[in-house]
């Protein structure tokens, strides 16, 4: 139980303190809410707006966490204030957990602008909310654990954020966002299947639009088993790096 | 608490009232990075409600001994006891009875005092009503209350230093760790700070002090280890390392007027004491064994003059500290003057 205290106390912090700021609420639902609105005045039929969705939702997630979490760590390890946390009398796998639970928290409500934006010009009937929702948490929790991952790897804030752009734009193009893997470079295409951005993309698209490349039950556990791995691969550098 | 009534319970306890059961332990103790070995097989222990003092220059392993006692870094060899039960491998549960209070303030900038304090509590599990309680009593007592809604990037140095340590102790622990805790920051916060140790030391808390200031270890620790370049080069009382360094006896007699003659009759009486007329006022007699004040008074009054005030002459710490390590306390004094800049 009293970890659990301290769990909690580790995610309303940040909340708090970083992601409910306003500029980062702003930034939540501007970024989605312009691209949405970017493609509405280019799209000529409601179809291509429930088209784009998917992609809109991945993206949103993926830029709400990434580089959030990346910056706010970086930016504790350069105070000295993550120190605090390495001493109290949490498991590290916890702590961990807990401190990038308010980013997956924060992925998820960046999904929700564009979903709330298109329900207003769109029908969205027909869509499988069930794998939506799943799909929503498993790229929240895999960008985060990204993030995670070069916060490990940087000393300084404007590292973490240029190495999460050395990811994320990539990432973009590669992982049948807006441009179908399909339509790729055949020497690019095996790129994207190791992303894991592209397996929750895809069931997005199978669960919005029914046109997914892969099958959902093999997107699920792939895109878990990025998650997890993602998640131990960092905590092995963290307890490597930051626990000399 | 006063600085007089901390010399008052420092001295008490030099004396030999204290609990003698070992609070933590470290057995040959290594830390090596890479080619540097920081820690060079350190092995001490800390007495139940003890103020256990390290004392070395910058880069002596000050701090990473501190970081190996308190998790925040792997021994490269060596054990750990705390209570008596080894945590070296998983310190996560000896963390629990631990209070750690770092060189440099590492709360968070942007929450203010009272939530620094509760959010450090329910890292340690304890509920809300609880740790809310306690935040307050902590900001009282350390005279904070005014500033409980400041953030804490707006607090001065020693206002930062104290709610730091607040912060170190609103769990309660059983063992405090202060790295260099009055570095950097003002006379009057730094004097306060050393009577809210004694304080929380009179109320049962064992405390891990590292210091490069000689008179603060002086004054606040019943036992001291001197640390230079990783190694532990001497551990004992004030008393004890004094005693230890103590060859002759020095006695200092004040007297009204001391002329050549007075001093001339005294060295024929007493040749086992070399005496010395350091100034007009005063004799210094220097004696490999003990020095009798009697005789010594009854010939000065024969010389007609009158002796005002007598007292032996210690070692300082600070002469005993540059004895055994060779440290020129000069270089500690610039070294500490670098890091107040």
């Amino acid at each position: 139980m009293s970890s659990w205290t301290a769990f909690r106390a580790i995610v309303a912090k940040d909340m708090k303190t970083y992601y409910l700021k306003p500029p980062n609420i702003s930034w939540g639902l501007i970024f989605p809410f312009a691209w949405m609105l970017m493609f509405y005045l280019r799209s000529r039929t409601p179809l291509d707006i429930r088209a784009l969705l998917p992609g809109v939702i991945a993206m949103s997630i993926l830029f709400g966490t990434t580089s959030m979490l990346a910056v706010t760590i970086t930016f504790e390890r350069r105070s000295r204030s993550f120190e605090r946390l390495l001493l109290a009398p949490l498991e590290l796998g916890l702590l961990m957990l807990a401190k990038t639970g308010g980013a997956i928290l924060f992925g998820m409500l960046n999904a929700l602008a564009p979903i709330v934006v298109a329900a207003f010009v769109v029908d969205l009937s027909g869509v499988l909310w069930p794998a939506v929702i799943g799909s929503i948490l498993l790229i929240a929790a895999t960008s985060t654990f990204l993030g995670l991952f070069i916060s490990v790897a940087v000393h300084e804030v404007f590292e973490a954020q240029t190495f999460s752009n050395f990811f994320r734009f990539p990432m973009l193009f590669l992982c049948g966002l807006f441009i179908p893997i399909s339509a790729l470079p055949v020497f690019l295409r095996p790129l994207s299947f190791a992303f894991p951005l592209t397996y929750g993309a895809d069931i997005l698209k199978a669960a919005v639009n029914g046109d997914g490349l892969l099958p959902l039950w093999l997107s699920f556990p792939v895109l878990l088993l990025f998650a997890v791995g993602l998640f131990l691969f960092s905590l092995r550098n963290i307890k490597r790096k930051w626990v000399l | 608490m006063s600085d007089q009534r901390a010399e008052s319970v420092s001295a008490r306890l030099q004396d030999g009232v204290r609990p003698a059961a070992e609070m933590l332990r470290a057995d040959n103790l290594v830390k090596r990075f890479e080619a540097v070995t920081a820690v060079n097989g350190a092995s001490f222990s800390v007495h139940r409600g003890e103020i256990f003092g390290f004392l070395g220059p910058n880069g002596a392993g000050k701090t990473t001994t501190i970081n190996l006692l308190t998790g925040l870094a792997r021994p490269t060899s060596g054990t750990m006891f705390l209570e008596g039960r080894e945590y070296t491998a998983h310190p996560k549960q000896a963390q629990a009875l631990m209070g750690i209070v770092p060189d440099e303030s590492n709360l968070y900038d942007e929450l203010d005092g009272f939530q620094n304090l509760t959010f450090c509590a329910a890292l340690y599990g304890i509920d809300k009503t609880e740790r809310e309680a306690r935040a307050r009593a902590l900001l009282e007592q350390f005279s904070l209350k005014q500033a409980e809604k400041r953030p804490f990037r707006a607090y001065s140095k020693g206002m930062k230093r104290k709610l730091t340590i607040a912060a170190g102790i609103i769990h309660r622990p059983k063992i405090l760790f202060l790295d260099e805790p009055t570095t950097g920051i003002d006379v009057a916060s730094a004097r306060q700070i050393r009577s809210l140790i004694v304080e929380l030391n009179s109320h049962g808390t064992t405390v891990f002090l590292t210091t490069h200031y000689i008179e603060e270890a002086e004054r606040l620790c019943h036992r001291i280890a001197f640390i230079v370049g990783g190694r532990l080069v001497r551990i004992g009382s004030l008393e004890e390392l004094m005693k230890e360094h103590q060859q002759e006896t020095v006695l200092e007699l004040a007297v009204e007027q001391v002329g050549a003659k007075l001093a001339d009759s005294l060295r024929q009486r007493f040749p086992r004491y070399a005496v010395h007329r350091p100034d007009e006022r005063h004799l210094r007699l220097v004696s490999d064994g003990s020095i009798e004040l009697l005789p010594l008074l009854g010939a000065v009054a024969e010389g007609g003059a009158e002796v005002t005030e007598a007292k032996l002459i210690r070692p300082t710490l600070e002469e005993v500290f540059v004895r055994v390590t060779g440290i020129e306390s000069g270089l500690m004094r610039q070294e500490r003057e670098g890091k107040k800049k």
